[in-house]
């Protein structure tokens, strides 16, 4: 990143988990309904510093970059976000304890 | 408009935020290669904001202006008119 040296580019395919794809989904969902553009999604991941690169893997980045946005779009507040948040994790911590709930 | 074969200058700038403009160009001077036709700015987009249309250029840079490498490779790279000034 930024010019520095990084080593070779891995170039296998990833196997993604479910998350991962529903963020991805989630990108096309809301740039389609106009929420916010691709370019807002690279200003809040440029917005993240250096050290996100290392310690957030893509997807994580990405549904932080989403949500920032959505936020700001005024798509739901803060508040809605925690307390959806909150409800979800009472699901437990794995789809298959969720999907026992 | 600027028409090919146009010599131009990067702005120096270095503002906060998000722009298009690689950092490693700026203050640099290069050759128009064409004009890549008008679109919404995203250095509004990103903020969500309406972005007017920007005429965007495709700009040749020698790698010797930019680095000091020896080479004579160029290299291309696509910028906004509002980062560009003739000189």
């Amino acid at each position: 990143m930024g010019g520095n040296p990084a080593g070779p580019v891995p170039r296998d395919d990833h196997d993604f988990a479910l998350w991962e794809k529903r963020v991805d989904a989630l990108m096309i969902l809301a740039s389609g309904a106009g929420l916010f553009t691709v370019d807002g999604l690279r200003r809040a991941l440029e917005d993240m510093g250096e050290a996100a690169f290392e310690d957030m893997s893509y997807y994580e980045r990405w549904i932080a970059a989403i949500n920032q946005n959505l936020i700001e779009a005024g798509t739901y507040t803060t508040a809605e976000l925690a307390e959806k948040m909150t409800e979800v994790q009472e699901r437990g911590q794995t789809y298959a304890e969720a999907n026992r709930a | 408009m600027l028409e090919p074969g146009t010599r131009v200058q990067v702005a120096r700038h270095m503002p906060p935020g998000h722009v298009r403009t690689p950092a490693y160009l700026r203050g640099r001077t290069g050759i128009i290669e064409r004009a890549l036709g008008a679109f919404p700015n995203p250095e509004l987009l990103a903020y969500g904001l309406r972005a007017d249309r920007v005429p965007l250029y495709r700009v040749t840079f020698r790698l010797d202006d930019l680095w000091d490498s020896g080479s004579t490779d160029t290299l291309d790279a696509e910028i906004y008119a509002h980062w560009l000034k003739e000189v």
